[in-house]
């Protein structure tokens, strides 16, 4: 089985962003950018389905800007065995909305005829949640979002989710699509030998025309803005000060 | 203009709270029709008619529908979205897991996380775990949005709507349910208690969460967790508070041995009153907090439970 994990460059979790004076957006020139989070995971889950004899190949691939191949060569020091490149922006300040990058997907999966799909549950920074369950919509394909647990068992996928109340477990039919969540796995760090690996594994780089996708936003930004900014408050003293600050203030 | 809302339900119940708050959010984008949705439904529709601005309710009852798994729900939505300009829920991890895959059955995108309604076509949602807010607007002849419940107050009771049974698409027969691991509580739920107490990795461990669990109690609060401790096995996943775990925006706030990261922060900035107590006077959740506690929490917690 063949394993197709798409992954997201992204700002670094650990980047405090900058919202443009003029409102335009975030600023995204000169930061650090980093493999999603979310997307490493899906990495390692991935390469652990490999290494346990379950899949075959995994397959990185990721849209946007010929930077991305960073993030694709960080996919496979991690052990991806091969990466697919679309070019769909010019600018790093350009997005390409989770709907876009499902129907690029969804062509990349016709292509590559993957059993399963790992995504990421989010991108860190649209924060939408909506790319794996679209490219499922797309293909018809069964979905299983949020997942702390995965077992292959035969044609089906036995996933456990992380949901409002609590843990869910379901059984999807394979293909599918899975979206992981933060408790499924701590990924690994590439080696040094494996980083050098990794820049003569094979990494095909397309475009969205090639797939025939309109890459066009459906969703027009208006305005970007910084959110009140909150004010530090005071320290107290004790917890004798704290209990009548918050009686003070009618709350308990 | 008409709203189709998907209401929250859970076994058969309605979860009020959440539906009432995207009601209320949805209510100036048309009359609103809650479709609920369900192995049974019934009951959460006669609950859902009373909500203050519903014009109508949907019941649609069938097994595949159960457990709301996301390929027979989003089937049945679009089924009856041709009647729709917004096709709408709350924010819940059911919706997140199908509004996204009705919009890509509709051909159109999904807006996640609403906190802001401009108009029909123009939102505001918040992007990189709330440090930017951005106004979009939509170019899709329908729109399908969450609404995050935190930033929305809830409709009333008090509405009369008519009920209607709808019928369900059938079976795609794509993924079944196998269980649910739900922990019961007595406390209030995280995301519309007046007040939450979160403990985080300075707790130390499963065993000392409880003095976090008893200065909840005596407050009447929900327990909320930092991701640091949920991975720790200190408290359970549905305690997270943050940008990858629940949003929450209580009257009062209480961050214990929280050190107060971004992503933490993303889930609970919107208090109105935070209290900090952290033994760190550097950690960043003293800037965000309107009370800080230098102390530490094993001594000043159980200090506050005892004098409140
Ligand atoms: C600076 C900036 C400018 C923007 N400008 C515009 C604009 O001009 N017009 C506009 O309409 N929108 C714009 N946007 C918004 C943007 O297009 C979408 O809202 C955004 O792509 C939402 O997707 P997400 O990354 O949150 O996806 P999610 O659905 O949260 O991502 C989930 C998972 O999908 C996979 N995935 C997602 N994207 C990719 C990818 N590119 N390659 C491979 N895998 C992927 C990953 O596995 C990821 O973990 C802009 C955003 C920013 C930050
Ligand atoms: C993609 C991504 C998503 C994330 N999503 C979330 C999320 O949704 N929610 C979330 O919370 N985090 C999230 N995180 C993790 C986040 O970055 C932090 O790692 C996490 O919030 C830290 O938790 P903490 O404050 O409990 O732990 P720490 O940062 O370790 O802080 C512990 C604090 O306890 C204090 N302390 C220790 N002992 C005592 C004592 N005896 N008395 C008083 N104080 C004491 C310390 O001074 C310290 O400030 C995410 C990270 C990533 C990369």
């Amino acid at each position: 089985m063949k394993v197709l994990v798409p992954v997201k460059r992204v700002i670094d979790y650990n980047v405090k962003v900058r919202v443009k004076a003029d409102g335009a957006g975030v600023d995204l020139a000169n930061v650090k950018m980093s493999m999603n989070p979310f997307d490493e995971i899906a990495v390692e889950e991935a390469i652990r389905l490999k290494e346990a004899g379950t899949a075959s190949e995994v397959v990185a691939v990721s849209i946007g800007v010929k930077q991305a191949q960073e993030t694709l060569r960080t996919a496979l020091a991690m052990g991806a065995d091969r990466a697919i490149l679309v070019v769909a922006a010019d600018d790093v300040h350009q997005d390409i909305e989770p709907l876009a990058v499902a129907k690029i997907l969804a062509k990349v999966v016709e292509a590559e005829e993957p059993g399963l799909v790992l995504a990421g549950k989010q991108a860190i920074d649209n924060d939408m949640n909506a790319t794996g369950q679209m490219l499922s919509a797309l293909l018809g394909w069964s979905q299983a979002t949020f997942a702390s647990e995965l077992k292959i068992e035969g044609d089906s996928a036995v996933v456990t989710r992380e949901v409002d109340g609590g843990l869910q477990t379901i059984k999807v039919k394979m293909p599918a699509i899975v979206t992981v969540d933060l408790r499924l796995n701590e990924p690994r760090y590439a080696s040094l030998p494996n980083i050098m690996k990794a820049k003569k594994k094979p990494l095909d780089e397309k475009t969205a025309a090639d797939y025939g996708v309109d890459v066009s936003p459906r969703l027009e930004i208006v305005k970007t803005t910084e959110p009140a900014a909150r004010q530090a408050g005071e320290i107290v003293a004790d917890v004798d000060t704290l209990v009548a600050k918050l009686k003070e203030k009618g709350i308990v | 203009m008409a709203v189709l809302l998907l209401a929250e339900v859970t076994d058969g119940a309605l979860a009020l709270d959440a539906t009432a708050k995207a009601v209320n959010a949805a209510k100036t984008l048309g009359d609103v029709t809650v479709l609920c949705a369900g192995a049974s439904a019934a009951a959460a529709g006669e609950s859902a008619a009373k909500i203050d601005g519903v014009s109508k309710v949907l019941v649609a009852e069938d097994p595949a529908l159960g457990h709301r798994l996301a390929e027979a729900t989003a089937a049945l939505i679009v089924s009856l979205a041709g009647d729709y300009s917004h096709i709408v829920a709350p924010a819940t991890t059911d919706a997140k897991n199908v509004m996204p895959r009705v919009a890509a059955l509709l051909d159109v995108m999904v807006l996640s996380d609403v906190t802001g309604v401009v108009d029909a076509d123009t939102f505001e949602r918040p992007i990189y775990a709330g440090n930017a807010i951005q106004t979009v607007k939509s170019k899709d002849a329908k729109k399908v949005i969450t609404f995050r419940t935190s930033t929305f107050d809830a409709a009333g009771e008090g509405g009369s709507a008519a009920v209607e049974a709808v019928s369900a698409p059938g079976d795609p027969g794509l993924s079944e349910w196998v269980e649910d691991k739900v922990a019961a509580s007595d406390r209030p739920e995280l995301t519309s208690a007046k007040i939450v107490v979160s403990g985080g990795r300075g707790v130390g461990s499963e065993e000392d969460f409880k003095i976090i669990e008893a200065l909840a109690d005596k407050l009447g609060a929900a327990v909320g967790a930092s991701r640091a401790a949920v991975d720790s096995g200190f408290a359970p996943n549905d305690w997270q508070v943050g940008q990858t775990g629940k949003v929450v925006a209580p009257e009062l706030y209480v961050a214990v041995g929280i050190s107060g990261a971004i992503q933490h922060l993303a889930g609970m900035k919107d208090s109105k009153i935070i209290v900090a107590i952290n033994k760190d006077e550097e950690a960043p959740i003293f800037q965000v907090a309107d009370f800080g506690l230098v102390a530490d929490l094993f001594q000043a917690v159980p200090e506050l439970t005892e004098k409140l």
